[in-house]
């Protein structure tokens, strides 16, 4: 018997998708393989390594941790959100090139979004609380070091 | 039953658990209330830990809730992580089910036939199960208020700030002017049901050193820490005399202080272990 399918709408970066997913389907496969938009990077598939981090009505949530029926009525940022509209980088994509914030880039798309609703909550934050503020996001390359100076530039340029 | 699924996905993706149907409670309108009063702290099933954490009255009312949420996991996990579906998740490497017991609080649960209260100190079935029967969910949690002359500290040791704790111990004493008529600690990661320990005998007789070290050999008898990758039992148990010291010690101070010991992230904290 094949699997029931569900009409999924959502809301991805101001722009209306209507999918048709079994209700299984992670927000965080369907925002890849049915929206087609694959920035938001899947790395652990059990929430701990936050690559997958999108912003939910502005709350950072592991998409992988969610599902795609669940995320109907909601606004959904994804990292592909973060540009400027006319296509230039936004403040944090900004100073993480700046600061050399990474290497492989596989993380990134999670820390840019996490930054980015941290920095609205906290726009000055301290040292101490700029590495709090990425404590759930793993980076296996870059290290942290960049990273952290990277959510400082990036309150500058907010 | 799904809420916020910070654990129940993981189980799921990693094909530890296969349900035959899921139900997901988000739609249910009013489960996300929180509300307080001088009784105490009633957190809906829906309620977010993000929004509890945040909430300006809970911390005032009970801070060791406050205390121990600052210590789940990461704000992006309590940013969808339920409070309650943390409780009957019933992990004993969590932090809110050895508060609820320590607190002596209570879940009410509802099923068709009707709905009832369960006391914290029947919540608790084993590792990973709670007394609900498959017909009940449960709709809110209370957390009873912090009463006067009652002091609380939580505090944790993790490898690395959000992950699941090494060790936990959250601490309760009641004085009668400065002389302890009870102390208790609820302790998490180093037993496979969360654990509460009475250490009043150690400690009525003043707040020394040695007594201190007498509590926590007194807590470690009733705990069964274990080894794992991530330490050993030695170790953990290392743990739990430096924290009982910290945390029972930090709770007797915070009732002659007059102020209780609120986290500064409870207030940074306002949009954001697992469950």
């Amino acid at each position: 018997m094949p699997e029931p399918r569900h009409e999924v709408r959502l809301s991805v970066n101001g722009a209306l998708h209507v999918l048709s997913v079994p209700a299984r389907r992670l927000l965080s496969d369907a925002l890849r393989h049915d929206v087609g938009l694959t920035g938001t990077h899947v790395g652990c598939e059990h929430g701990v390594c936050g690559a997958c981090t999108v912003l939910v009505d502005g709350r950072p949530v592991r998409s992988c941790l969610m599902f795609a029926v669940s995320a109907v009525d909601t606004e959904i940022t994804t990292v592909e959100g973060l540009t400027n509209p006319d296509g230039t980088l936004g403040p944090v994509q900004q100073a993480f090139k700046e600061c050399h914030g990474l290497q492989c880039g596989f993380c990134t798309p999670g820390f840019l979004t996490t930054i980015t609703a941290g920095l609205r909550e906290n726009p000055q934050p301290t040292r101490t609380e700029a590495r709090e503020m990425i404590a759930g996001n793993l980076c296996r390359c870059t290290g942290y070091q960049n990273i952290v100076k990277a959510v400082e530039r990036a309150a500058e340029l907010s | 039953m799904l809420a916020g699924g910070q654990s129940l996905v993981p189980l799921l993706s990693m094909r530890l658990a296969a349900p035959s149907m899921l139900v997901d409670i988000n739609g249910v309108p009013d489960l996300d209330q929180i509300r307080v009063d001088g009784a105490g702290v009633r957190v809906g099933a829906l309620a977010r830990h993000a929004d509890v954490l945040a909430h300006p009255d809970v911390g005032r009312v009970q801070p060791l809730v406050t205390l121990a949420l600052a210590q789940v996991a990461h704000a992006t996990i309590r940013n969808r992580g339920t409070t309650v579906g943390s409780l009957v998740h019933a992990d004993a490497a969590a932090e809110m089910p050895v508060v609820l017991k320590l607190l002596g609080g209570s879940v009410d649960v509802a099923s068709t036939s009707g709905r009832r209260t369960i006391p914290a100190d029947d919540l608790f079935a084993g590792p990973l199960e709670s007394t609900l029967t498959h017909d009940e969910i449960a709709v809110e949690a209370f957390f009873p208020a912090l009463e006067v002359g009652a002091g609380v500290a939580f505090e944790e040791i993790a490898r690395r700030h959000g992950d699941y704790a090494l060790c936990g111990v959250a601490a309760l004493v009641r004085l009668a002017g400065e002389a302890i008529v009870e102390a208790k600690a609820g302790y998490l990661s180093v037993s496979d049901v969360p654990t509460v320990v009475d250490l009043t005998a150690s400690l009525s007789s003043g707040l020394t050193e040695e007594a201190l070290a007498a509590a926590g050999d007194a807590a470690l008898s009733e705990l069964d820490p274990a080894d794992d990758i991530h330490a050993t039992a030695d170790y953990r148990a290392q743990l739990v005399r430096v924290l009982t010291a910290r945390v029972v010690r930090s709770a007797y101070e915070s009732v002659l202080a007059g102020t209780p010991q609120v986290p500064s992230t409870a207030t940074t904290n306002g949009e954001g272990t697992h469950a």
